[in-house]
């Protein structure tokens, strides 16, 4: 599903809302979670998960064609754990097939 | 200090920048939820653009062990969710002094 697959599905269960407002407010959602990481903070969605920062130590890396050592800098990287609830969900309907 | 966002600040937010009343809001909220939750289940990948994608890996059952008990105890074939931010969300956060 992409992110219009997702607006376009929202839109039939929000009739009274337009297409641009449906359109908006996914924006406005994935928008603040962004945000929040980028100011090094949590988003905790009970059921979905959690977004968080993690930091990455500089380590020396490879260029994978020449195989030159090349020193990579520390960098924070955003990371995901899906809640108790998602996962449960992802091994019960089709999980055990 | 980090603070912690959570469903309630995201409504606020949908309230003030959607022009939502609230109660759409927390609907609006979960239903956006929701629907990624049975897409990962059903099809089990979501892409959301300058955000990232969500995808669900099988695993094949394994023989694991109990750490306390050091039992030896089959683990059963599962469903794990990754996540690959974009590399527009990767920039925004890397950019930040640590």
């Amino acid at each position: 599903m992409t992110k219009s697959e997702l607006i376009h599905k929202l839109s039939q269960q929000f009739p009274d809302m337009s297409l641009r407002k449906v359109e908006k407010a996914v924006d406005v959602i994935f928008a603040e979670i962004s945000n929040a990481l980028s100011k090094g903070n949590r988003v905790e969605l009970r059921g979905f998960g959690a977004f968080s920062v993690r930091y990455r130590e500089r380590r020396i890396g490879r260029n994978p064609r020449t195989g030159e050592k090349v020193e990579v800098e520390g960098k924070n990287v955003p990371f995901f754990k899906a809640g108790k609830g998602l996962r449960e969900r992802l091994n019960i309907s089709k999980g055990s097939k | 200090m980090t603070t912690t966002l959570t469903r309630a600040d995201i409504v606020d937010n949908l309230v003030r920048e959607v022009d939502l009343p609230r109660q759409q809001a927390i609907d609006f909220l979960e239903a956006t939820l929701e629907t990624m939750i049975v897409a990962l289940t059903e099809e089990e990948l979501v892409k959301i653009s300058s955000f990232g994608s969500f995808n669900v890996r099988k695993k094949a059952k394994r023989v694991g062990r109990n750490p306390k008990t050091k039992k030896e105890a089959m683990i059963t074939p599962r469903r794990v969710l990754s996540f690959k931010s974009s590399q527009y969300l990767k920039e925004k956060i890397q950019r930040r002094k640590a």
